[in-house]
């Protein structure tokens, strides 16, 4: 597998971060390195497994219907990094 | 050329729990910004979701009602993306293994509409445009209402078969009791996929989605708008764009929304903490067993064991609260007749004139069912019994003790109606006479010369019986 | 040092009742050894609070409830304690005050436990030395020219530095046997779901349990009696059987218990002296009459990226949520709202961070996520499996915790696939969800310590901690302060 620059700055994209030119380059010789390694997992038939996304056979935890008091506002709000009094804020969005 | 349209929807329609499907905050509709709110709701660092009972039992319901087939094994799945009314950065839904799969909705006209799949998921929360502060304040009191979104296959052709799908639906879930369906609170919302192919052609074109329609009007005429703005496209020679549109009810148009800025990839995968669940073929049974009489089958009911008239009957169960309204009045010893006319008439008329939801109604079956029988029994005239009916209905007054306190009660006292007609008899010799040389309507001027002596209160029907037996 | 600092927590806890000692004696004794922050263990030291909080359990020693009621400890910073700091060692943390106390952190309170404060650790737990941390690395309190481990460093730290009598730490990938291992402390990663994770602020969502780092088996045993209890705030906690009763079960006794020792796990990369030293665990175990014998386990080669795969893909959704708009910290500067996530995100996470949440985003995204992700699962799929068939010969699993011993400070950011490489004895146990113990079992040529790993099946810990306890009844490697113990 070959991490092109292209998809570093497609997954950045996703994930939001902007990599300086110099950190992009570095981050893509690593990510190329460390998938490099990780398919490894090509080696191993795996046609007839199911995936696992839950080692535990736990099932059906289930609350029932019934309120609780909400919080506070202003604790909720309290960490926002831009204060307000009712609400988190952010740059205008477009619809 | 004549177009054909294919249209798909995807329906949003919130739940009726009490709490959110996360969390346990109220999911009651309004509130005060990020009042309805805890940790769990508004994404904070360590916090985690536990899956309400009732969104599951409401989600199965609504599959079993639509003819899906139930997943025994379901999970839930995250599908990240950024957005501010998003405060995890990801939306709780599922994708791979969805609670309900290949429904089929009966829409009439020997047309039935497939359902692709049905699944569970987390409402978003509310932005607002402060211009003030040129800011926009995010508020997650909807985040986490539970929500299913209903996703059917491109069968519609025409806006009447959505509207009629609509209409289905809506009735279908408010039946089940598991959402209210109500349009302008956005507790029903549906996107339209619509494209449009030559007649007779099998290949699909290039579709646009629209969002934003919030009512039945607002779907029908977006539908019709982009049916034609995609054929004049085409015959302008143009291409259709695949992109979503959204419809401005003011403007009676819909317009591209500016595409995303970024990629969409949702990297769906497992939400790990939430593990799978699986349905007991009990567990279902007992879903099944518990399922209500649906409006459909009530039509069928009441059109073969009370008689009554088709359109009554889809009147009467158009809303459920009117046909519980109505089944309790035939509990209660009412004629199905009766009850349906009173229904039809005097119910839905004050109804409409109190701008009133049958479920908001002030008066009890029972009172109704009382004055009914008063009618019935000869006590009040029908006409009088209206009366009652609208002073007692806001109060669910006792009619008996209205009619009383006011001077209502049809007088039944034979020997005093005998004297009555005796007396009017004899003041009225002429029109005795013209009764007996055949003219009928000397007849209604008697009743009307009796009924004035009794001031209203007479029973027609002992008062006409006492007449023709004196006058024969 | 004081002879105090160097018991253990249940010594400690044992002369609180007796009245030996006040609770506040021994906190102000504590914060004392804390207050120049050692070996940079702590964020945030908590000293008032930690203060007026042993007052008041001394008020109520009479209703002690626990056997470490009124010991002083530490807890991990990406634990919430409600209106403490949580940083999880991140800029994009900055200032947060979480509203809520994890219910790890109730389960000790309920115990009677005293916070001196928030320990510092690899940024979002992302790390194997705690050298990714925003507030600088920790310092190894054997050698501080030496990285401690991760990324729960600031509670291993604390612990070996006899700053406090136990931390609470994470473990996701070996992020408390391996500083345990390098520390020379006991430590303990719990039976995925037995720990609440609620309130632990989440690197890789189905891995991470929080458990204990302490100076011995016992001490652990007594943690984990308190911390293991089913909460109905996590739906992936289950309820342990036989929780609570770990001390009391100890006996040491390890006759006829079969130890199984993976050959793939004492191969080519294990330090000689580590394997020697870990080796000869098995022979303390054996005299005191457990079997031991050797067993394949052929999924090694496959542990670490599939741990990679897995634990990245759901860092990079779990991190998402960190975007300057509803806690910590905000660029200045930005642009409309996708600038502002952008910058914060990228000037508010460090280097590994980013790097873990692109290649969890790589290993999602459209087109790559069958060859890599969902092929994690079903790679994770077998290595369960293969634990599986190995608890069918044998009880408990003996392995290194870490290829070699603690590394100088500087030597593993630079080549990171190497670090991951190095947590391949730690992994596994968090893919099947299995209890693992490290334990001091010897010290290397710099006198460095070295630790033995025992993994059990599920709800195992009776056994592991049992094994443990057998083991240093008859060493005493748990017993060594690194010299001076505290250093500034």
């Amino acid at each position: 597998m070959t991490v092109t620059p292209e998809i570093v700055d497609y997954i950045s994209e996703l994930s939001r971060l902007s990599l300086e030119p110099e950190e992009k380059a570095s981050m893509t010789a690593q990510l190329e390195q460390i998938v490099g390694y990780m398919d490894v997992l090509t080696q191993l038939d795996t046609a007839a497994v199911e995936p696992l996304s839950h080692v535990f056979p736990l099932k059906n935890v289930l609350r029932e219907d019934v309120v609780v008091p909400s919080r506070e506002r202003a604790e909720l709000l309290a960490n926002a990094p831009v204060p307000d009094q009712e609400a988190f804020l952010v740059p205008r969005t477009v619809d | 050329m004549t177009w054909e349209t294919v249209i798909g929807l995807e329906t949003h329609v919130e739940l009726a729990t009490k709490t959110k499907i996360f969390c346990g905050c109220t999911t009651a509709f309004g509130g005060a910004p990020n009042t309805h709110c805890c940790p769990v709701c508004t994404g904070m660092p360590g916090t985690l979701p536990v899956l309400n009972r009732k969104v599951l039992e409401f989600a199965v319901k609504a599959g079993l009602a639509l003819n899906c087939e139930i997943t025994r094994y379901t999970k839930f799945d995250r599908k990240n993306y950024f957005y501010p009314d998003l405060p995890k950065a990801y939306q709780i839904s599922q994708l791979y293994l969805p609670i309900c799969r290949n429904g089929a909705v009966d829409i009439g006209g020997g047309k039935t509409i497939r359902i692709h799949e049905l699944h569970m998921e987390e409402d978003a929360g509310k932005l607002v445009h402060d211009p003030w502060i040129d800011q926009t304040r995010a508020d997650y009191n909807r985040c986490g209402v539970p929500l299913i979104e209903i996703v059917t296959e491109p069968d519609f052709r025409t806006a009447e078969e959505v509207i009629a799908y609509l209409e289905k639906l809506k009735e279908t879930l408010q039946y089940l009791g598991v959402s209210d369906c109500k349009m302008q609170e956005g507790s029903l919302r549906c996107d339209v996929n619509l494209s449009i192919r030559p007649m007779g052609s099998d290949t699909m074109g290039t579709r646009t989605e629209m969002k934003n329609l919030n009512s039945f009007k607002a779907v029908s005429r977006a539908i019709a708008y982009e049916a034609r703005r995609q054929a004049e496209r085409i015959e302008e020679g143009k291409r259709v764009i695949q992109e979503t549109r959204r419809w401005d009810e003011n403007k009676d148009a819909s317009f591209a929304m500016r595409s995303k800025e970024n990629a969409q990839d949702y990297r769906y995968f497992p939400e790990p903490d939430i593990p799978p669940i699986e349905l007991s073929e009990e567990w279902l049974q007992s879903l099944k067993d518990d399922l209500p009489e649906l409006a459909e089958e009530k039509r069928a009911r009441y059109q073969s064991q009370y008689g009554l008239p088709p359109y009554d009957c889809q009147m009467i169960t158009s809303d459920k609260a009117l046909a519980d309204f109505f089944e309790a009045l035939v509990d209660l010893g009412t004629a199905p007749k009766q009850a349906s006319n009173w229904i039809m008439g005097e119910v839905l008329a004050v109804l409409s004139a109190r701008a009133l939801e049958a479920k908001d109604m002030p008066l009890s079956p029972k009172t109704l069912a009382k004055l009914i029988a008063m009618v019935q029994a000869g006590r009040l005239n029908r006409n009088t019994a209206v009366k009652v009916f609208e002073a007692i209905f806001d109060a669910d007054a006792d009619p008996e003790a209205y009619a009383a306190a006011h001077g209502l009660e049809q007088v039944r006292d034979t020997a005093l109606v005998e004297s009555v007609v005796d007396a009017v008899l004899a003041d009225n010799p002429k029109s005795v006479e013209d009764y007996r040389s055949g003219k009928q309507k000397a007849f209604g001027f008697l009743v009307g010369q009796v009924m004035r002596q009794l001031k209203g209160q007479g029973d027609p029907k002992a008062v006409n019986e006492i007449l023709r037996s004196r006058l024969s | 040092m004081n002879e105090l600092l160097n018991c253990t927590a249940l010594e400690l806890g044992s002369a609180i009742r007796k009245g030996e000692v006040s609770i506040p004696e021994v906190t102000s004794l504590a914060l004392e050894a804390a207050g120049t922050n050692p070996n940079n263990a702590f964020i945030t030291l908590t000293s008032e609070a930690a203060m007026a909080r042993a007052e008041e359990l001394q008020k109520h020693l009479a209703e002690a409830n626990s056997p470490l009621y009124g010991v002083p400890m530490a807890v991990k910073d990406n634990i919430c304690v409600q209106d403490v700091p949580a940083t999880c060692a991140s800029k994009i943390l900055g200032g947060f005050r979480p509203p809520y106390d994890a219910t790890a952190w109730e389960q000790m309170l309920a115990g009677g436990a005293v916070s001196i404060g928030k320990t510092n650790m690899d940024e979002f737990a992302m790390g194997s030395t705690t050298e990714t941390s925003f507030y600088g690395a920790v310092q190894n309190p054997w050698d501080s020219g030496r990285v401690p481990g991760g990324s729960s460093g600031g509670s291993a730290a604390a612990t070996a530095a006899r700053t406090c009598w136990y931390a609470l730490g994470s473990d996701t990938g070996g992020s408390i046997r391996q500083p345990a291992s390098y520390c020379g402390v006991t430590g303990v990663k719990p039976t995925y779901g037995t720990v609440s994770r609620y309130g632990l602020i989440a690197y890789a969502s189905s891995l991470d349990q929080i458990g204990p780092l302490a100076r011995d088996a016992a001490d652990c045993a007594a943690i984990l009696d308190l911390l293991q209890k089913k909460d109905p705030r996590d739906g992936t906690s289950l309820e342990m059987p036989g929780a609570g009763t770990l001390l009391q079960s100890l006996t040491g006794d390890v006759r006829g218990l079969k130890i199984g020792i993976p050959a793939e796990c004492f191969g080519d990369g294990l330090d000689p002296q580590v394997r020697k030293a870990v080796l000869e665990v098995a022979e303390v175990l054996k005299r005191r009459g457990a079997e031991v014998q050797e067993l394949s386990f052929p999924v090694m080669k496959y542990v670490v990226p599939t741990y990679y795969i897995i634990a990245c893909a759901e860092a990079s959704s779990n991190l998402s949520r960190f975007d300057g708009v509803k806690y910590g910290w905000r660029a200045e500067g930005y642009e409309g709202l996708t600038d502002l996530y952008q910058k914060t995100r990228t000037q508010g996470f460090g280097t590994e961070v980013k790097r873990r949440i692109l290649l969890g985003t790589f290993v999602l995204s459209s087109g790559y996520y069958d060859a890599y992700y969902r092929k994690a699962l079903q790679v994770k799929s077998l290595i369960r499996d293969a634990f599986r068939s190995a608890f069918d010969n044998c009880d408990l699993l003996l392995t290194p915790v870490a290829p070699t011993t603690a590394p100088h400070l500087g030597e593993s950011l630079s080549d990171p696939l190497q670090m991951y490489l190095s947590d391949i004895y730690t992994v596994s146990v968090n893919l099947a969800g299995l209890p693992g113990l490290s334990m001091p079992c010897g010290r290397d040529d710099n006198g460095m310590p070295i630790g033995a790993q025992l993994i059990g099946p599920h709800f195992g810990e009776a056994t592991l901690l049992n094994a443990a306890y057998g083991y240093q009844q008859d060493t005493d490697w748990h017993k060594k302060a690194p010299k001076g113990g505290a250093r500034a």
